[in-house]
């Protein structure tokens, strides 16, 4: 372990003091206050743009400082590893975030559904409370709850869009994985048309899936209100295009900034760092189109 | 790569503070952000006890005096909520950020921009938490523990609730990063994992279990949002959801919270026991073992909250025995720190008083919870104040004696100068004396059969009520010495040496007191390290 | 010092032996938990002593030990400190083994009583509860019987804030209701439990049951009140259910089975009487299900 240190950390860069962090907090303090009055009809949500656009200036401004310092080279080989092992953190909590959300489908589907259809250890519930209701996945609960006009709906079937992207993000993580290579072995024209062709594929996800919500909405009586189904469907694919797009938004920035001749073959955090977030986006719809479309 | 001079440049800067409220709002000094810290969870301390002796006060005779029912029913959930998220883990918290670099020779924290910001969300939080006391249809009301349906009839608070614990998960998502990442990364060469001194290993792990729940809270959360506003029938047995799937989400997240609560005063007490017994800590690995499997454990136990909420009886079987199982690493640590004690040589200043309390009520509170982990028995206990009585003694005398052990352990290494002991002795044999008077007949109420979180209750449990409301104001008078001495120390406190207590070892006693404003610029050596980890 | 710790441990010791189910009257005597009047309730109050007395012996070993320490090893009695004792592999063997066997010990017996509790096979009588903000509905599926029970005009007027009426002048204050649930003695009562709009919990510490009552599903517990035990037995709401949580008690008026039957029969003739479109007046706030099912199923 003492080895892992590399012999110059007694130079560890300190940072000056910085006022972003708490831009950050007051930019999130106002969106939260803006959220707060639409959602108790007050005021309205008029502090939440406000909000929004500090913490993008926050956003950007906190970056920027940190790749200018980087780019003064004041950052060595330890906090590079810092950096690291807290993008890597983050993502697990990330995944920790997701799973309580498909601990909901699972439970929703291994368990309420079928007790709530007299199964298991709840036979009353259903003899008493929910007569002729069969606990069958799909399903938006024994109250019939949203749907369409008579409170059927239809589910999208694994073919067809989702079986789409996911051999489109599928493909993206093979194109930001070609990026990094070329990167390592110096081919900048190869690294800038990969990373192009990644975020590109990203984004296009996102149409389809927008799309594909489209219809949910429109034609299947599929909706975020559609009992559990909906509740959980919407939820977990909902959160995780969210999660595709910052992605593809990151690899842009990723992007621009090798444009501008930033990362070395062998200095390139930033870059890898975004890489692991998009393979993480990628594994969790992996995730999603087993449990959630598929099966 | 750093030439030595810009280093030296930006290091130039640094060791003159930057002044006035720059220093605070844009700090990225560990110390520093560790005051801040220290401070606001004192501050939270405070309010959150103020409501519980407004609880206690409402308790203290059948009938409703002061409140009314929904007021109470505010106070208990405000007050677990401050305690728990704005003064126990906050405190922790500021501990690490003093301590961890002082501890491990590190120049400060690893990432000291995003420490500034996981501190400065907090206020905003409890800004946000606090200011849903004046709001239409008051403060959340629905417990801490926020079990829909209850908790969606909430008015106009509910959203100042959720969104005030995604803060505070953000927060405490982002300052466990932090140490997990200063305590791998940038520990001095030579101080390998098994020299770490214990409160740094517990942090270590209670950094870990952080990251892994509270994303898990914030989700859970986020599903009362929606179910509240966006029609989403998550917790509604009509939509197909079932209002218990939150109490596992929650409880997932709960359990190993009640760990992250209690697992760096294991440290602390590691730390203050073998100075005072002027003998190395017993069974240095088995601590760390154990602490490591109370935290594996805290992940499968936590239904062991929802006995009767009416699970299959294999379940119920399987959370009863892993529940139970947790006492044995636990009592490994008990049977280690006095062990420890053991033919040592003991003398009886505060931090090493707090400490034995702790060992004492900890053990108490813990045999309590073994009890609760009995299914048959836990029906009759659950919900009523035995849970209650359970709870604060693992809190109050565990956690929070954790931090004031802490505290009078480290201030003279922070100000550079004693407290007045003989106070703080004071402050000690009041709160030891009090907490019982306050807690402890909170059993018998409980096995009597007072339900919990009720603002009235049947005339027989008058006297008991009466003895424990007493305790509590005798308890909440006698923690106003704490700030007093703490400020009378700063003033005019006698100055210390680097080593404030005779028989202390490790890193942070190599220093002067205080230390300098960047802990250890140049990391210690390894005949340093190797005499601070004499454990 | 460590007297002030063990004070109230002995006190827990005392109120352990014996001084168990007191008077009303004064809450010093109240202690401990009731020895109940079913044989679960009985076997739980059992299980609880047995590991009450379990961990007052480790404590007195353990705390034995601390104190021992305490007293014996203090600088001020010239004490030199062994540092070479810090690790020593039989001991910590032991004390990591021993708590195993010791909470094996607690598991057998606490398993065996919590399948016989599971076990709701062969009930004699089914009564469908449904708790609601803020009190309870009981029905008697079987019989076409179901009413509501609510804290009693009293207790409920002496609770307002201020009400400036004294508690001590109320019988069973807040452990009083309108309506009490009826039972017969010695028969194994099934209660299907629900709840029409947030969760309570339903509980009887006499009889050792406490459900809880989620709206949308049903939870089965049962207790069969033992032949010479009728009389009237008190519970509350165990779940945090909003503003009167706090104020929705539960009685059981357990009476002898001839006693029941007559008055099972009168209270149907009296509902019939009574022969509105529904049986059940519909409850202030309560959920479509159980209300519908609540009539649908008395008529
Ligand atoms: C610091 C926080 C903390 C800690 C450390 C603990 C520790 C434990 N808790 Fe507790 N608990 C809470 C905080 C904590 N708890 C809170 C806040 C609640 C209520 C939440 C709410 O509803 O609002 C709660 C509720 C709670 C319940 C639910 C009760 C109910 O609602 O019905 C249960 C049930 O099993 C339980 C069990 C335990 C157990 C077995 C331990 C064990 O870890 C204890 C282990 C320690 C010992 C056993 C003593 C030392 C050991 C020895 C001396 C060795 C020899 C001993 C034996 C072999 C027996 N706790
Ligand atoms: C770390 C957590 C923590 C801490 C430290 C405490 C500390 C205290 N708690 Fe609390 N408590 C909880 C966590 C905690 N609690 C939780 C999780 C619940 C469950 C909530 C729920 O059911 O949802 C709870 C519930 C709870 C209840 C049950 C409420 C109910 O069921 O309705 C009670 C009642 O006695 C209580 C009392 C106290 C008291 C008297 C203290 C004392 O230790 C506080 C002492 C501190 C002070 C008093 C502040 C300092 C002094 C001053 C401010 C000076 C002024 C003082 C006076 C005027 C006397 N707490
Ligand atoms: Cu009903 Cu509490
Ligand atoms: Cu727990």
């Amino acid at each position: 372990m003492a080895k892992a240190h590399a012999p110059d950390s007694s130079h560890y860069y300190i940072p000056h003091h910085s006022p972003w962090p708490i831009r950050g907090s007051i930019a999130l303090f106002a969106m939260m206050l803006g959220a707060i009055g639409f959602l108790n009809d007050w005021a309205g949500a008029w502090s939440f743009l406000p909000g929004a656009v500090l913490l993008a200036y926050m956003f950007f401004g906190w970056f920027a400082t940190v790749i200018g310092e980087n780019q003064q080279g004041v950052y060595n080989l330890q906090v590079d590893r810092s950096f690291r092992m807290a993008m890597m953190w983050f993502i697990f909590s990330e995944v920790m975030f997701f799973g309580a959300f498909f601990g909901a489908l699972f439970y929703a589907r291994m368990l309420a559904v079928p007790w709530l259809g007299g199964e298991g250890v709840k036979v009353f519930t259903n003899f008493i409370l929910w007569p002729k209701f069969e606990g069958i996945w799909p399903s938006n609960g024994p109250g019939h709850v949203g749907g369409r006009a008579d409170s059927t709906f239809s589910t999208i079937p694994a073919i067809g869009i989702p079986a789409l992207n996911t051999a489109i993000l599928l493909t993206s993580g093979l194109t930001v994985t070609l990026a990094h290579n070329a990167l390592r072995a110096g081919h900048r024209v190869r690294l800038g048309l990969f990373l192009a062709l990644t975020f590109l594929l990203g984004f296009t996800f996102v149409g389809f899936q927008v799309r594909e919500y489209g219809e949910a909405y429109r034609q299947l009586g599929l909706r975020l209100s559609t009992g559990i189904y909906g509740s959980t469907f919407f939820m977990l694919t909902g959160f995780h295009g969210l999660h595709v797009t910052l992605g593809a938004i990151m690899l842009l920035v990723i992007w621009l900034r090798v444009l501008r001749g930033h990362f070395t073959a062998t200095r390139h955090f930033a870059f890898e760092a975004v890489a692991w977030y998009w393979h993480f986006v990628d594994w969790v719809w992996l995730g999603l189109f087993i449990f959630v479309y598929w099966l | 790569m750093p030439t030595p001079l810009s280093h030296a440049a930006s290091h130039e800067e640094h060791d003159h503070k930057p002044s006035g409220w720059r220093r605070w709002v844009y700090a990225t000094n560990h110390k520093d952000i560790g005051t801040m810290y220290l401070i606001f969870a004192g501050t939270m301390f405070f309010i959150g006890g103020l409501m519980a002796m407004l609880i206690r006060l409402e308790l203290f005779k059948p009938g409703l005096q002061f409140f009314d029912p929904q007021f109470f029913n505010s106070m208990t959930t405000m007050h677990a909520l401050i305690m728990i998220f704005g003064a126990v883990m906050p405190a922790w918290t500021g501990l690490a950020n003093w301590m961890i670099p002082l501890q491990t020779g590190a120049p400060d924290m690893a990432l000291p921009r995003l420490n500034n910001f996981s501190f400065w969300i907090l206020p905003f939080a409890f800004t946000l938490l606090l200011s849903s006391l004046f709001v239409p249809g008051g403060a959340p009301a629905g417990g801490w523990t926020m079990y829909p349906p209850l908790a969606l009839q909430t008015g106009a608070s509910f959203p100042m609730l959720i969104f005030s614990i995604h803060l505070m998960g953000a927060s405490s998502i982002l300052g466990a990063i932090n140490i997990v990442v200063t305590i791998i990364n940038m520990r001095a060469p030579g101080m390998t994992l098994l020299r770490m001194p214990l409160f740094v290993w517990t942090w270590l792990i209670t950094a870990y279990l952080l990251i892994a729940v509270m994303p898990v809270l914030a989700g859970a959360v986020t599903m009362l949002l929606t179910d509240h506003f966006f029609g989403t029938t998550f917790f509604t047995a009509a939509g197909g959801g079932d209002p218990v799937m939150f109490q596992h989400i929650f409880w997932f997240f709960g359990h190993p919270e009640v760990y992250i609560l209690i697992l760096p005063a294991f440290g602390i007490i590691s730390e203050v026991i073998p100075t005072f017994a002027r003998k190395p800590l017993f069974g240095y690995e088995a601590m760390v073992y154990a602490v490591a499997s109370i935290a594996f454990l805290s992940f499968i136990v936590w239904a062991h909250h929802m006995f009767t909420v009416g699970m299959p009886l294999a379940a119920q079987l399987f959370f009863m025995l892993s529940t139970m199982l947790i006492a044995v690493p636990t009592g490994v640590k008990v049977f280690n720190w006095t062990a420890t004690m053991w033919k040592g040589s003991l003398t009886f200043e505060p931090p090493m008083l707090f400490a034995l309390a702790f060992l004492f009520l900890f053990t108490i509170g813990g045999f309590s919870g073994l009890m609760l982990a009995i299914v048959p028995a836990d029906y009759q206990y659950q919900d009523t104040y035995f849970v209650v009585a359970h709870f604060h003694y693992v809190l109050v005398p565990g956690s929070v004696f954790g931090i004031m052990a802490g505290v009078y352990y480290w201030l003279p290494k922070w100000t550079g100068h004693m407290y007045d002991l003989k106070l703080a002795t004071w402050h000690f044999w009041l709160s030891a004396i009090f907490v019982n008077v306050l807690f402890f007949p909170q059993h018998f109420l409980g096995l009597a059969g007072m339900p919990r979180r009720i603002p009235d209750y049947a005339v027989q449990f008058t006297d008991w009520n009466m003895v424990s409301t007493i305790g509590a104001f005798g308890f909440g008078l006698a923690q106003l010495l704490f700030p007093y001495i703490i400020w009378k120390c700063v003033r005019s406190g006698a100055r210390v040496g680097n080593k404030a207590w005779e028989g202390a070892h490790g890193l942070e006693w190599e220093l002067r007191s205080p230390p300098p404003y960047h802990s250890w610029t140049t990391p210690p050596s390894d005949a340093v390290i190797a005499r601070g980890a004499e454990h | 010092m460590i007297r002030t710790k063990l004070a109230p441990l002995a006190l827990l010791v005392a109120a352990a032996c014996g001084c168990g189910p007191a008077r009303a009257d004064s809450g010093w005597g109240l202690l401990n938990m009731p020895e109940g009047v079913t044989e679960i309730s009985r076997k739980i109050y059992a299980l609880h002593m047995k590991i009450f007395w379990v961990c007052v012996a480790i404590a007195v070993v353990v705390f034995g030990a601390m104190i021992w320490s305490i007293v014996a090893y203090r600088k001020s009695k010239g004490a030199i400190p062994d540092g070479t004792l810090v690790h020593n592999t039989k001991v910590e063997f032991i004390w990591t083994v021993v708590p195993v066997f010791i909470l094996i010990g607690m598991a057998v017996p606490a398993a065996k009583t919590l399948v016989e509790i599971e076990d709701t096979t062969k009930t004699e009588l089914t009564i469908k509860v449904t708790g609601y903000q803020w009190g309870w509905h009981y029905d008697y599926l079987d019989d076409g019987v179901a009413y509501y029970s609510r804290l009693d005009r009293k207790s409920d007027a002496a609770r307002e804030l201020l009400s400036g009426i004294d508690p001590n002048t109320v019988d069973h204050y807040l452990l009083n209701v309108d309506h009490p649930l009826v039972v017969p003695v010695g028969t194994k009562v099934r209660l299907l439990i629900t709840g029409a709009d947030v969760i309570h919990s339903w509980w009887v510490p006499a009889f050792g049951v406490k459900k809880d009552a989620i709206p949308g599903f049903v939870n089965e517990a049962w207790f069969r009140v033992d032949t010479d035990k009728p009389g009237l037995y008190r519970g509350q709401c165990a779940e945090l259910c909003g503003r009167d949580h706090g104020f929705m008690p539960i009685v059981v008026d357990v009476r002898s089975k001839a006693d029941f039957a007559s008055w099972l029969k009168d209270k149907a003739a009296e509902q019939k009487q009574a022969a509105a479109p529904s049986a059940a007046p519909a409850p202030p706030a309560p959920a479509a299900p159980a209300a519908t099912s609540a009539g649908a199923s008395a008529s």
